[in-house]
């Protein structure tokens, strides 16, 4: 190693940080071996430019998507704009696809998370009986597939008359959220130091007003990672909305239809490319801007487990 | 009831949206008005106020629809004819099975562990180096494009075109083999090697994940336990191989698990890629054809029961493992 220990006392917070900048000089010793460097770059590469060669390919014209490949663009640059007009506007019509998205992502996020929060407190700050025994059996719910429930509840939504609309997706997508965001949020529920409820409760102040003054105030970060969690699960969606929604045009969300576009026009790459960036936009900001919290809700609920 | 049953304007969706959540908002405030009384009121009915909701959705949505489907496994095409197990021997001695479930089990087995090396290499890699932030974002971005975006990205990157003169590659992947001399290939269709094409796609879209979990596990191991290690002479792949991978193993088991359940889930890569065609296919995949292509309702429950059936072992080991590393605690 080429850095000697620091052996002369130092004040405790001198010598912390000279460990991290050890530590820091030892990392860069370590990427500054070739091999290491070259592992890294690669997997960086191959990690970004697929997604970087489809979205040049979404500005080129039709035809020189055609003919060449979409790295010839560094010589011969040509764009448009042609192609999101027409995937938006054409006879695709994303623009309407995009507004279906959207009226599906928000209720299947608000609706979940109110319903989780509210349970969570019961199962964390409400002495009742079996209340180990009802939130192990929602924890343990969420080891059921989707898979095992659409056909039992597509022959439901169509008892009900609801079938083909978007309440269907709503209380699909909710229901599903509901095990892991419970788990979750009863987590970090449990957090709180009980002193802060105590005292509210010795104010007189019932459950729901300790819910709402108290807890929910300090919650605001674990909902905001829940909620990017289950934006991004909700608008990604395939399997819930192909089978709730694959036949109502009103209804169906982009993925949906890029699916299908892959399908029958899979060699229309000038629709392709600019259709699945439109269906793409939306969470790649979401979560760019909320990637702290989004990080934050996965480590909560992974590594706890 | 119309209203709200059929949006067809801009308009009209997100009026229907807000309604939606606005009538949402009303029932849950009325149920706490109700619970909520400054008279004494017996424990399990605030918590029902609280739960109840919750607990009513999932018996309906999750609970119910899983018991019939089980029971449904049991019958015929139509659910009107018991059949005991024959849904269950056509899953596992039909030809055209086998490969749906040797292809699943590779995707179960390959997926978590590639990831996971993956990732954890990387993590390794990057730590505490100056470019940490954006090596992580780039890895990390795939996270944010659904299963079905990252298809058609690598679709484009594996298509073909014929090797003749005057035609060029427009797929990267059959660029980078005509410049290394090579033939251009027919990545997705030809057996068995696309299934291996499609998984490193899943592999594509999961290793942020593994990366982000295990950078913050290395993290945590302490700086002591480093700096003694450093002390003794260890360095470089020993560092890696006797400090960092034992300090983060029940990090590694969590990631390992939650990858390979969702590998297992998964339907979205190879419907979008190959549609199941070409010998690609996989249980999931399988189970939408046969309940909403083939209409044979108990077939289609078989599998499911099947995918509900492969993942207990695997939350099971991790439950376990979790376990064992608290009582080492």
């Amino acid at each position: 190693m080429t850095t000697t220990p620091v052996m002369s006392p130092v004040p405790a917070t001198d010598r912390t940080t000279g460990r991290a900048e050890r530590r820091a000089a030892a990392a860069r010793t370590k990427l500054s071996s070739p091999a290491a460097s070259v592992i890294a770059i690669v997997i960086a590469v191959l990690w970004t430019v697929p997604t970087l060669g489809l979205l040049v390919t979404s500005f080129r014209p039709e035809l020189a998507i055609r003919r060449s490949g979409w790295w010839t663009s560094v010589t011969d640059p040509q764009f448009t704009l042609d192609n999101y007009n027409e995937v938006l506007y054409g006879g695709t019509n994303f623009a309407s696809l995009f507004v279906n998205s959207l009226v599906i992502t928000l209720p299947a996020v608000v609706i979940p998370i109110t319903l989780a929060l509210l349970a969570a407190y019961a199962f964390a700050w409400i002495n009742f009986r079996g209340r180990n025994i009802l939130f192990v059996a929602v924890f343990a719910l969420q080891v059921v597939p989707i898979q095992v429930t659409l056909i039992p509840l597509l022959s439901l939504y169509v008892d009900t008359g609801l079938n083909g609309s978007f309440w269907t997706i709503w209380l699909s997508h909710s229901i599903f959220a509901l095990p892991l965001a419970v788990f979750l949020l009863h987590n970090f529920m449990k957090d709180i130091p009980a002193s802060l409820v105590e005292a509210a409760r010795v104010d007189g102040a019932g459950h729901v007003r300790i819910f709402f003054q108290v807890l929910l105030p300090l919650l605001t970060p674990a909902i905001a990672a829940f909620g990017v969690f289950q934006f991004l699960w909700v608008w990604n969606d395939l399997l819930v909305a192909l089978t709730f929604a694959g036949g109502a045009p009103d209804v169906v969300p982009l993925t949906v239809r890029v699916a299908e576009l892959a399908g029958t026009r899979g060699s229309d790459w000038f629709l392709l490319a600019a259709g699945a960036f439109v269906s793409m936009v939306l969470p790649l900001l979401v979560f760019l801007g909320l990637q702290r919290y989004f990080v934050r809700g996965l480590l909560a609920g992974s590594v706890k487990g | 009831m119309q209203w709200f049953l059929e949006a067809t304007t801009t308009g009209h969706k997100l009026a229907l949206m807000v309604v939606a959540i606005l009538l949402f908002a009303a029932v849950m405030a009325a149920i706490l008005f109700a619970v909520d009384r400054p008279k004494r009121v017996p424990n399990w009915l605030v918590a029902g106020g609280f739960v109840g909701p919750t607990l009513i959705l999932l018996l309906i949505g999750l609970v119910y629809p899983a018991l019939t489907t089980v029971r449904g496994s049991f019958y015929d095409r139509d659910g009107s004819e018991f059949v005991g197990l024959d849904n269950y021997v056509t899953v596992f001695t039909q030809d055209n099975f086998q490969t749906v479930l040797r292809n699943t089990v590779l995707w179960v087995v390959l997926v978590p562990l590639l990831t996971t090396a993956l990732g954890l290499v990387y993590a390794y890699l990057v730590d505490r180096t100056r470019f940490e932030g954006l090596a992580k974002a780039l890895i990390f971005l795939p996270m944010a494009i659904s299963m079905v975006g990252a298809g058609v990205i690598w679709k484009f990157v594996y298509e073909y075109r014929p090797d003749q003169p005057g035609v060029n590659q427009i797929g990267l992947a059959n660029q980078l083999l005509v410049l290394f001399g090579l033939e251009p290939q027919q990545f997705l269709l030809n057996g068995p090697s696309n299934t291996f094409y499609l998984i490193a796609v899943m592999i594509w879209i999961q290793a942020g994940f593994a990366m982000t979990v295990l950078s913050a596990a290395i993290k945590s191991i302490p700086d002591e336990i480093v700096e003694a290690a450093r002390l003794d002479g260890v360095g470089g792949v020993q560092m890696f191989r006797y400090v960092t991978v034992p300090s983060i193993r029940p990090a590694l088991i969590v990631v390992l698990t939650t990858v390979a359940i969702v590998s297992l889930k998964a339907f979205d890569v190879v419907r979008t890629m190959t549609g199941g065609q070409f010998g690609t296919n996989v249980v999931a995949n399988e189970f939408y054809a046969q309940s909403f292509r083939q209409f044979n309702v108990g077939l289609g429950a078989a599998l499911a029961v099947l995918l509900f059936v492969l993942v207990i072992p695997i939350i099971a080991y991790n439950v376990r493992q979790l376990r064992l590393s608290e009582e080492i605690r």
